[in-house]
């Protein structure tokens, strides 16, 4: 799908898409982690009409219930896209040194240039973890990377 | 100090005068600001109008707060100017110079001249051409941003070329207050190109050097809790403010600086601790820019101030227009965006600000007649884009 996203110097990010129907949808992001979801005035096509405001709080849960699992499926059509790119899914074990840690202790980016993109714990899917979001044992993490990078990531993640 | 003689301090005369004479000016304002605020109007003009009245020559003279209140006014440029710098990241002042160069190009090349022109006649000068020239190019970003947010405008298509030519009116600020402010107290040609320069290089390098370094020295700054963090970097702020002065390159320069060194977190953590602060000097600041005008002055001027409000009025409408336009808003959003920019604010106080400190005293009562009628004008106005492009549009539209 075709997301127009612009900043919104001083305010956030505005993104734009259309629907199937012919209808467009504008999401405007704040700073504060406040969205704004609205629909174009018929009769103005530039005019933003505010369907519904969402807290931080509130986003998460409809992303969850939007998309957050497909993540995992739209990642591996990405890195089939991009050569060179490769995802995997690396577990915490019971008893590795970072259960307990948070992701940001793991220095994941800096030793190997890849990324944590994703989350899994139990069957909910977290979206792209702050380096505060605490890790225990059991939870996978979808890594992102090239593949040199993610065999150094797993070596990482899988010391005990 | 010993307790003795703060209790000495405290119940002086003076003291007691002051305390009551601000209090009073804060309160009066606090509430006159909440009606003005409920009819969606800026409180600026609120504030410049308070300053003429109880200034020199109006109607209640001010004298027990007037030291106080200069200082208070230095401290507001210097908060509203790092607040701003805090408003803006690098990203975004890359993604606006990608798309709306034009646009910046076209806002000073219709802004500016009808100022310039006014300035060189009715100031006499060609430091007035070039003071007025800066008042009336200049959108306030404050006013603009508000009525944006207050009429519901996030979403709307126009809304990013109008906050794009705000950033790029910022950006050039970096650049044209330091030369201003040089330029205003006759320096040498060499001293001029020098702050100019100066300036410039510290914006660029801050700039670039925060897309690296800042979130580091950011999140060290900001390790702590809310009170240590707000005396931190209003301290920085303040040794920076002090250092640029020392260098002839104004105070308000070295806080914007400041502003766009910190990034990402901590400029939000410091945009929340800084904005309550920011709000009662910069209300200071506007105040005792009226204080400076004598009321006496402006009829005078209010024919000049009233073509010149016109004329600029039109030019921000094309400016606007052409910048929602490159980002394909109708008609009607273009002139949208063009009578919510019309809005001239803190920018044309600060910069007429510097003048008249350095002895172009006209220039304050134009610029705040002026300032007066585009800041109440321009949002009222802008409610009613709408109507305004009726005459654009190519063909009615069926509902």
């Amino acid at each position: 799908m075709d997301v127009v996203e612009t900043l919104l110097p001083g305010v956030g990010r505005r993104y734009e898409f259309g629907l199937d129907d012919g209808q467009r949808l504008c999401i405007v992001s704040t700073r504060d982690d406040h969205y704004i979801v609205s629909t174009f005035d018929r009769n103005d096509p530039d005019v933003g009409l505010t369907l519904f405001e969402l807290d931080e709080d509130e986003a998460v849960t409809m992303a969850e219930i939007l998309g957050a699992p497909r993540i995992a499926v739209k990642l591996a059509d990405l890195t089939r896209e991009v050569p060179g790119l490769a995802s995997e899914q690396v577990e915490i074990a019971d008893g590795s040194t970072f259960d307990g840690q948070t992701l940001g202790d793991t220095q994941l980016r800096t030793r190997t240039g890849s990324s944590v993109v994703a989350l899994v714990r139990d069957d909910r899917v977290l979206a792209s973890p702050e380096p505060s979001q605490d890790l225990v044992g059991g939870d996978v993490l979808v890594v992102i990377g090239t593949t040199e990078g993610i065999a150094k990531a797993r070596s990482i993640l899988e010391t005990q | 100090m010993s307790a003795d003689s703060l209790l000495a301090a405290a119940t002086t005369p003076g003291i007691a005068d002051l305390l009551l004479e601000f209090g009073v000016v804060l309160f009066v304002l606090g509430i006159a600001g909440g009606l003005i605020r409920r009819v969606g109007l800026s409180p600026v003009p609120l504030y410049l109008l308070a300053g003429l009245i109880l200034g020199e020559g109006g109607f209640v003279g001010l004298d027990a707060s007037t030291g106080f209140l200069r200082v208070g006014a230095e401290l507001g440029l210097i908060l509203l100017l790092l607040t701003l710098g805090l408003e803006f990241s690098s990203d975004e002042f890359t993604s606006v110079l990608r798309r709306h160069v034009p646009s910046g190009v076209v806002d000073f090349a219709l802004n500016a001249p009808p100022g310039a022109i006014a300035g060189w006649f009715i100031l006499d000068s060609w430091v007035g051409a070039l003071v007025m020239g800066g008042v009336t190019w200049v959108s306030s970003s404050g006013i603009v941003a508000r009525v944006v947010h207050d009429l519901g405008r996030l979403a709307n298509r126009e809304t990013p070329s109008v906050l794009a030519v705000l950033v790029l009116e910022d950006i050039v600020m970096a650049a044209y207050l330091p030369f201003v402010a040089v330029v205003v107290v006759g320096g040498s040609f060499a001293a001029i190109a020098i702050a100019v320069t100066a300036s410039v290089t510290a914006v660029l390098v801050v700039i670039l050097g925060s897309r690296h370094f800042g979130e580091r020295i950011g999140r060290r700054l900001t390790d702590a809790e809310d009170e240590q963090v707000l005396l931190r970097v209003l301290g920085i702020t303040l040794i920076v403010a002090g250092l640029t002065t020392l260098l002839d390159a104004s105070a308000a320069v070295g806080a914007f600086v400041v502003g766009l060194a910190l990034t990402g977190q901590a400029a939000e953590r410091s945009r929340a601790l800084l904005s309550p602060l920011r709000d009662l000097f910069a209300a200071v600041f506007f105040v005792s820019f009226g204080l400076s005008v004598d009321p006496g002055t402006l009829p005078p001027v209010l024919l000049a101030a009233s073509v010149l409000a016109a004329v600029t009025l039109v030019t921000k409408v094309l400016t606007g227009w052409y910048a929602a336009a490159r980002d394909g808003a109708g008609p009607r959003g273009r002139m949208r965006a063009g009578l919510v920019l019309a809005a001239r604010g803190e920018f044309a106080v600060v910069i007429a600000g510097l003048a008249v400190t350095a002895g172009y005293e006209d220039a304050g009562p134009l610029t705040a007649a002026y300032v007066l009628i585009l800041a109440v004008v321009s949002p009222i106005l802008a409610r009613f884009g709408d109507f305004f492009a009726k005459p654009f549009l190519a063909k009615p539209v069926m509902v």
